[in-house]
């Protein structure tokens, strides 16, 4: 079957990805010392958002995988989105 | 009877249950949302009191493990088996320390009292009993990812050692590395919301 | 099409592999075999679990204490509850006939990772063990019903945590058989069968393993909770420690509602099987049904809310899950619909298994209006936690799944066993079952709307008419039971011996010999065909 090498991720590229990370960890801890009222919660999952991507898309191969695997990550993280605002349509109008 | 092998299913098995690893704590962050919702002025202060360096440190020492396990498979896909072995060992190394800062994190609360069930948190209010009980439970649970991913990269090892990983059948490393990045995305969540949400 | 028995290889019952005797069985990784262990397990613990249910009904024949306390009443409805749901209707077709079947249909020798699959087997059997573990140390037997609600779960002197882990490694035994399964059918597909060429067993399979996949840790991480609130005093569900106990019934239900579609999806699969089957017609608006698979699947898993219309949610969410309760419902008639399609101007063959699936169609219908009245809010509200809730689930999980079950049992049995059954025999025990049925649920639906609360061993004396009536039927049901059970036992030894293909079927199963060989196929089929094509 397939026995190919499949793709090769330079180590310069990896190692550009986690010094990126790393920048986006410090940003985050620095946002929080300015006041940004409501949007530091926003800011901080935002960072964490953008970092997951990169963990996603480079580190777990994803960018180099079919489509399906793309559409079914996609497809999960909707889920627990959906799953997470039908529950709080619950509390938030109680 | 290993008469044929199918990469691609092996390897569409691993992220299937990363899906279910996902949903796992799926269930976890809808139980935070609505505490931290209810709760949202005890979890912000409950949150000072968590070590942001140490978390910092923690998150920069998963990502590096990531990196280093990522690493490991382009040197098993360039033949280099001993670099390959160094960056799992790291890898590893980088894992355990991570255990090692939460235990003294965690025994630093409980050495104040601050655990479920204790009488020092059960004065206090009723969204530090549940900021901290999500605090345990889920860092405690990622914990316990950590030490299985941890065995996990331990046999994949042994495996390049004996051979039985090579550059043309690596989807073992890859499943392992895969699970260890799981493990981190998880982390790159429960930092900013139990650390940094001040 | 011909397939001449004796000089192919052996079949997989007869084969000798490296162990002898039962070793041969659970340490099989043979698909076939393997759906056999489930099937043997899953029988059992039915007959225990109706066993209790028929006790619970003889309980309930008058007023007042007849053959057991309260206590003894709510330990029973506990362990029919666990045992009925999380150990035979959500294994029981996927498991069973899904295990058996699935690599067949599809023309694989086996599973995508067969050692997992025996595995999967491994943990259904550490589960159920946990919840019969429960029942029999500790001071008290778990009396919370098959829902574990919190803070209940966590206070009772019931004997709790052996029964959620049981059932959360029964989970993790349904995960890995999804998983498994999706691998297969994505990667093990034979050559020329497309997507749209796969029969429609496999797609609610498919459908199915997406919600074990997707749901299944949800009440996992919620199990896992109890556990921890048991163990540690945590407060996540804990109103003095200002947890929420109705966030436990969201969490529950966000898997406990789609796992109702895992019941009710492969029976309905198994269902599409047999109706083209025996009206030797092609299966009425094909892409409709493998729609509506997927339809019921993602609409599903959002509906979970209408368990909890009585637990004071807001009214927006009232609203959204009332909406999405009845969108459910559209996909599940579209299937209706085109199964009776199917039958229109056919010549159809009338056989025991074409009989079940009628009485499947029959009693599923009844059971799928009575689910719209439920989940209607206004309604709901007076017919919350009465016998009307209890009727109208088991028509879908007994009357729709369970009869499912016994439908696919017929249709496969000669494939399976190398055995045909006593057609007399069988017809006779599902006309008795089906009477059985009928008299003992319907009266429940009258009971409900009167007002007569679930899950208590006593009740007010204006329900007692009907409850004996219900009462004598669940007698009846339980004679249907045996008998066809039994008549399925004394076939394998006095059966005929089954030709390749008794039923005149046309998908790949019916291609192979009966019992089929270890490596199903000799060659590997080529597709050219979509399924059911019998002209």
């Amino acid at each position: 079957m397939e026995h190919d090498k499949g793709h090769i991720i330079p180590y310069r590229t990896l190692l550009f990805v986690v010094t990126g990370l790393i920048m986006l960890t410090l940003i985050s801890v620095a946002v929080t010392k300015i006041h940004l009222g409501t949007l530091t919660v926003f800011t901080a999952l935002l960072i964490a958002a953008i970092k997951s991507a990169f963990v996603l898309m480079i580190f777990m191969h994803l960018k180099f995988e079919t489509r399906f695997f793309k559409i079914m990550v996609l497809a999960v993280i909707a889920v627990i989105g959906v799953v997470i605002f039908i529950t709080l349509l619950d509390y938030l109008y109680r | 009877m290993e008469e044929h092998r199918d990469d691609l299913a092996s390897k569409t098995g691993m992220w299937l249950f990363l899906f279910t690893e996902m949903l796992l704590f799926g269930g976890l962050f809808i139980v935070y949302s609505v505490y931290r919702y209810i709760n949202a002025d005890a979890f912000h202060l409950a949150a000072h009191e968590l070590s942001v360096p140490i978390g910092t440190i923690n998150t920069i020492i998963l990502l590096i493990s990531s990196a280093t396990i990522a690493m490991s498979i382009t040197a098993i896909q360039k033949e280099n088996k001993k670099l390959s072995l160094l960056l799992l060992t790291i890898t590893v190394l980088l894992g355990l320390t991570f255990l090692v800062n939460k235990y003294f994190e965690w025994g630093h609360h409980i050495k104040e009292g601050i655990y479920p069930g204790s009488s020092a948190l059960s004065l206090r209010g009723h969204g530090d009993v549940l900021f901290y009980g999500l605090y345990y439970f889920m860092t405690g649970l990622h914990a316990l990812h950590i030490i299985i991913g941890l065995i996990f990269i331990g046999f994949i090892a042994r495996m390049i050692i004996h051979d039985k990983i090579t550059s043309d059948n690596h989807v073992l490393l890859e499943n392992s590395g895969l699970y260890w990045h799981l493990v981190d995305l998880i982390w790159i969540f429960l930092f900013p919301l139990f650390y940094l949400i001040t | 099409m011909s397939v001449t028995a004796g000089m192919t290889e052996p079949s997989y019952l007869e084969f000798k592999g490296k162990y002898k005797g039962i070793f041969s069985w659970i340490f099989s990784t043979d698909h076939k075999r393997i759906a056999l262990l489930y099937l043997f397990s899953i029988l059992s613990l039915f007959a225990i679990g109706a066993t209790l249910g028929l006790l619970m009904k003889f309980e309930l024949i008058a007023p007042g204490k007849t053959i057991m306390d309260a206590k003894a009443y709510n330990a029973f409805f506990t362990l029919h509850g666990i045992i009925m749901i999380f150990a035979v209707v959500i294994p029981g077709l996927p498991a069973v006939f899904g295990n058996f079947m699935l690599p067949i249909l599809i023309g694989a020798k086996d599973v995508a990772f067969p050692r997992l699959n025996l595995f999967s087997w491994y943990l259904y059997v550490a589960g159920v063990l946990l919840v019969v573990i429960a029942q029999f140390t500790g001071d008290q037997a778990p009396d919370t019903g098959w829902t574990f609600y919190a803070p209940y779960s966590f206070r009772t002197a019931g004997n709790m945590l052996p029964a959620v882990f049981g059932a959360f490694v029964l989970g993790f035994s349904s995960i890995l058989t999804g998983l498994n399964f999706l691998v297969t059918i994505h990667r093990m597909r034979a050559p020329g069968m497309t997507w749209l060429k796969m029969p429609l067993f496999p797609w609610t399979l498919y459908a199915t393993a997406w919600i074990q996949l997707l749901a299944t840790p949800i009440v996992g991480i919620t199990l896992l909770m109890i556990v921890a609130e048991r163990l540690f005093n945590i407060g996540f569900f804990d109103p003095t420690l200002g947890g929420d106990p109705v966030l436990y019934q969201h969490l529950f239900w966000t898997y406990s509602h789609p796992a109702v579609y895992i019941m009710i999806l492969p029976a309905m699969g198994a269902i599409s099987e047999i109706i083209p089957t025996f009206a030797r017609k092609i299966i009425f608006g094909y892409k409709f049904m493998v729609a509506s698979s997927l339809l019921i699947a993602f609409v599903g898993y959002f509906v979970w809310g209408h368990h909890m219309f009585t637990a004071n949610m807001s009214g927006q969410a009232l609203y959204v899950f009332s909406l999405l309760t009845f969108l459910v419902a559209i996909p599940s008639a579209i299937k209706v619909f085109n199964w009776i399609s199917t039958m229109y101007k056919a010549s159809i063959d009338l056989q025991t298994p074409f009989f079940w699936a009628m009485a499947f169609i029959l009693v599923f219908m009844i059971g799928g209006f009575s689910g719209l009245i439920l989940g209607s809010l206004a309604a709901d509200v007076h017919l919350h936690d009465t016998h009307f809730v209890v009727a109208h689930f088991h028509f879908i999980v007994f009357g729709g799944t369970g009869f499912s079950f016994f439908a696919a049992m017929h249709h496969w049995y000669p494939k399976i066993t190398g055995k045909m059954y006593d057609t007399a025999w069988a017809n006779t025990g599902l006309t008795v079952l089906f009477i059985g049925f009928i008299t003992l649920y319907l009266p429940m639906f009258y009971m409900g709307v009167k007002g007569m609360p679930r899950r208590y061993f006593d009740y007010d004396e204006v329900f007692h008419a009907s409850n004996i009536i219900s009462s004598m039927g669940s007698w009846v049901l339980y004679a249907g039971l045996l008998i066809t059970v039994i008549n399925l036992f004394i076939s394998l030894k006095r059966g005929k011996q089954a030709p390749a293909n008794p039923w005149g079927g046309s998908t790949l199963e019916w291609t192979i010999p009966s019992p089929p060989p270890v490596e199903n196929f000799e060659e590997t089929p080529i597709i050219t065909k979509g399924p059911y094509s019998y002209n």
